[in-house]
């Protein structure tokens, strides 16, 4: 078992596929398709290129403010990937490869960073929760679907994710513990990227990892190498299959870096060196990966530029859509607090309909 | 018909919906084995198992935060924070994600929910024992806000709320755990949310007021009967949304308007009455509408509570002087 050798205490970082591609650990590697690595590795080149086309729409001033995924793709679609097609995900905010794995519309995600709330609602068969913006607030959601699974009998898992700021939190400590208490089939996902807006990683804890914290909640954990898709993969299949057959909650610290800013409203030129971000570049979760499936002989440069091109078409495409309907209609703000909306809610709105139609 | 006291009221109730649906769970701290610091879940563990009535670590977040997960996966959560002063911690899942997840997700996540705690004070309790929250909950959009005043209404109210589609905060008034018995069917029963009760007709003044309050106003109620006012006493029952269809043809009929609360005076539910009922009735009014409230004071701990709770013959001094304007 992987917890063994990298858990919490051990000091050891889970890798499977160093930054060249070259695959370090043989034996580890999950047992699936080289065509299914590909298949995985296009819905990080379809997330980069959904981020890439956004942050030039927020340039442009048609998308609002973003919050770019680059350099985290691999701890994204790594997780997700080692899910069941029942099992639920739950997302912090920056976890677009596993919305867009996961079966979420990439229209759905522009259009809730649009600022539309029709963005969050996803169709029945999409276990998805929508972005929780109160940092680490989800995860009890999460620890609580869990239980209900558990309650019910029923065998799925369900995955979450917070940041490493979100590690500091009441909320993250809570959530632990009671997966703990509770022996919740959960896995938790920490994408530390070594930033909470400015905030260095060496700020949030004296802990020498964020892993760690796993520990007093009784819980196993491991460390794994976020920018690298197998080692993500391997350690999330061991937590949820660990978790489906009621060895209950794991804790799974993703060691990227956000190579991006926190958002389109951040600077992050003013919080660390250029010479950091140079040397995390290197470590690109895509570079490595795309060296890998070259090398295996099933992909080149050349199809990875036109899938590039092809994926930065759709997201265009698809923003168009969402610009041109993405508009939020008046009676959608009061339809949807309650299933039966109350009067004074009516009344408000139809007082200011009223006034709409004597100011024509 | 059994008779009940509020308290016994609860547990029979959560009794019956745990036994008629099986998505019901019911937890919280010290609600599984002991069965509640009020008893309000006494039994129920031993009867329904560990998986469906079960303690909490102590967390008030986590409690009201994962029963927002379980109402999201299939499950009716009936969560008891142990008094009301501590749900401060539960605060931001209360506003940031029960009140707002149906929204959010344009109804693709409804959360039918109840967060059920002791509420108000005059129990001679430690500090944030008796705490009023009417305003903090009630202020909340995407939230239900219930409480009852008689065994009977709770029964009603909470089978009302449990089955609700969405969150219902249910204020149990601990003054009136035990202070009374009433008959309450054993049959099943509910008393539709955002329903006021008139508990005596009248026609000087409509005198509004919810919780254990309404037990001294009614006492209030007949000292100035013997004066010879006729006073017509509302029991709000939801605190929101409010029903201002029954309060406002109340104060038409008797054009004068004082509500009775326990909660801090400014801000409170009062100025929210107050204002709906100048909406809503303005040119019947022979007196300005007030408020017998709460001093705006951290309420004070036991020697000095006191002060600070009103009742009915201050009550009534008060109604008087809006009667007589």
């Amino acid at each position: 078992m992987l917890i063994e050798q990298y858990g919490p205490l051990h000091g050891n970082m889970f890798q499977i596929m160093d930054e060249e591609g070259k695959i370090l650990q043989p034996d580890l590697v999950p047992e699936i398709s080289d065509q299914k690595w590909l298949e995985l590795y296009k819905v990080m080149v379809r997330t980069r290129c959904a981020d890439d086309n956004a942050l030039k729409l927020q340039r442009q001033g048609r998308m609002l403010t973003y919050a770019p995924n680059t350099g985290q793709e691999a701890a994204q679609v790594g997780s997700a990937a080692a899910m069941a097609d029942q099992d639920w995900l739950v997302p912090a905010f920056r976890e677009l490869g596993a919305w867009l794995l996961r079966g979420v519309d990439l229209e759905k995600v522009y259009l809730y960073w649009y600022g539309n709330e029709f963005g969050s609602q996803f169709p029945e068969d999409v276990r998805v929760l929508p972005i929780a913006v109160p940092i680490a607030s989800q995860l009890q959601h999460a620890v609580g679907i869990a239980m209900a699974s558990r309650i019910k009998g029923e065998k799925d898992v369900t995955v979450a994710y917070v940041g490493d700021g979100g590690t500091s939190t009441g909320d993250f400590n809570e959530a632990l513990n009671f997966a703990g208490v509770f022996n919740a089939p959960v896995v938790f996902i920490i994408q530390n990227n070594q930033y909470a807006i400015s905030v260095a990683r060496q700020k949030q804890t004296r802990a020498e990892t964020l892993v760690q914290k796993a520990v007093a909640a009784g819980i196993p954990g491991i460390l794994a190498d976020g920018n690298d898709l197998m080692a993500m993969y391997a350690a999330t299949k061991e937590a949820a299959e660990r978790a489906r057959s009621g060895g209950g909650p794991t804790l799974i610290e993703a060691y990227t870096y956000r190579l991006g800013a926190h958002t389109t409203s951040d600077d992050p030129t003013k919080y660390r060196e250029d010479e950091e971000v140079e040397r995390w570049q290197s470590k690109d979760p895509m570079k490595r990966m795309k060296a890998y499936l070259i090398n295996k002989g099933i992909w080149s440069e050349e199809e990875d530029s036109s899938l590039s091109e092809q994926y930065g078409a759709e997201a265009l495409e698809v923003f168009r859509k969402v610009e041109a309907s993405g508009e939020t209609k008046l009676e959608d703000i009061f339809r949807y607090h309650f299933q039966e909306t109350p009067g004074h809610l009516t009344e408000q709105y139809e007082e200011y309909v009223q006034y709409l139609k004597e100011v024509e | 018909m059994a008779v009940m006291n509020l308290i016994s009221a609860i547990n029979h109730t959560l009794d019956l919906e745990l036994g008629r649906d099986e998505s019901v769970v019911v937890f919280g701290e010290d609600v599984g084995l002991e069965g509640g610091v009020f008893r309000a879940t006494v039994g129920l563990q031993k009867k329904y198992g560990e998986k469906r009535v079960f303690d909490t670590p102590l967390a008030e977040s986590a409690i009201v935060g994962t029963a927002v997960g379980m109402a999201i996966n299939g499950l009716r959560p009936v969560a008891e924070i142990q008094f009301s002063g501590f749900i401060y911690p539960a605060y931001n899942q209360i506003i940031s994600h029960v009140a707002r997840m149906r929204n959010r997700t344009r109804g693709r996540y409804n959360l039918p929910m109840v967060i059920r705690m002791p509420h108000g004070g005059g129990i001679k309790a430690l500090e944030h024992h008796s705490e009023s929250l009417d305003t903090l909950l009630g202020h909340i959009p995407g939230l239900k806000v219930v409480t009852p005043s008689t065994p009977y209404d709770a029964k009603g109210l909470l089978l009302a709320a449990i089955r609700d589609p969405d969150p219902v905060i249910f204020l149990e008034p601990s003054k009136i755990y035990r202070a009374f018995r009433q008959e309450v069917p054993e049959e099943d029963y509910t008393i539709p949310i955002g329903k006021a009760k008139i508990l005596k007709e009248g026609t000087d003044v409509t005198v509004v007021s919810w919780g254990a309050y309404i037990h001294e106003v009614l006492k209030a109620e007949q000292f100035l009967a013997e004066e010879g006012i006729s006073a017509e006493v509302i029991d709000l029952r939801t605190i929101s949304p409010i029903d201002r269809e029954t309060v406002i043809a109340s104060v038409k009929k008797t054009g004068r308007f004082v509500v009775v609360h326990e909660a801090a005076k400014s801000f409170g539910p009062g100025a929210e009455l107050i204002a709906l009922v100048n909406e809503g009735a303005f040119l019947h009014l022979e007196a300005p509408p007030t408020r017998i409230a709460g001093f705006d004071v951290t309420i004070p701990i036991p020697r000095g509570e006191h002060h600070y709770f009103l009742d009915a013959p201050r009550m009534a001094h008060d109604i008087k002087k809006v009667a007589n304007y």
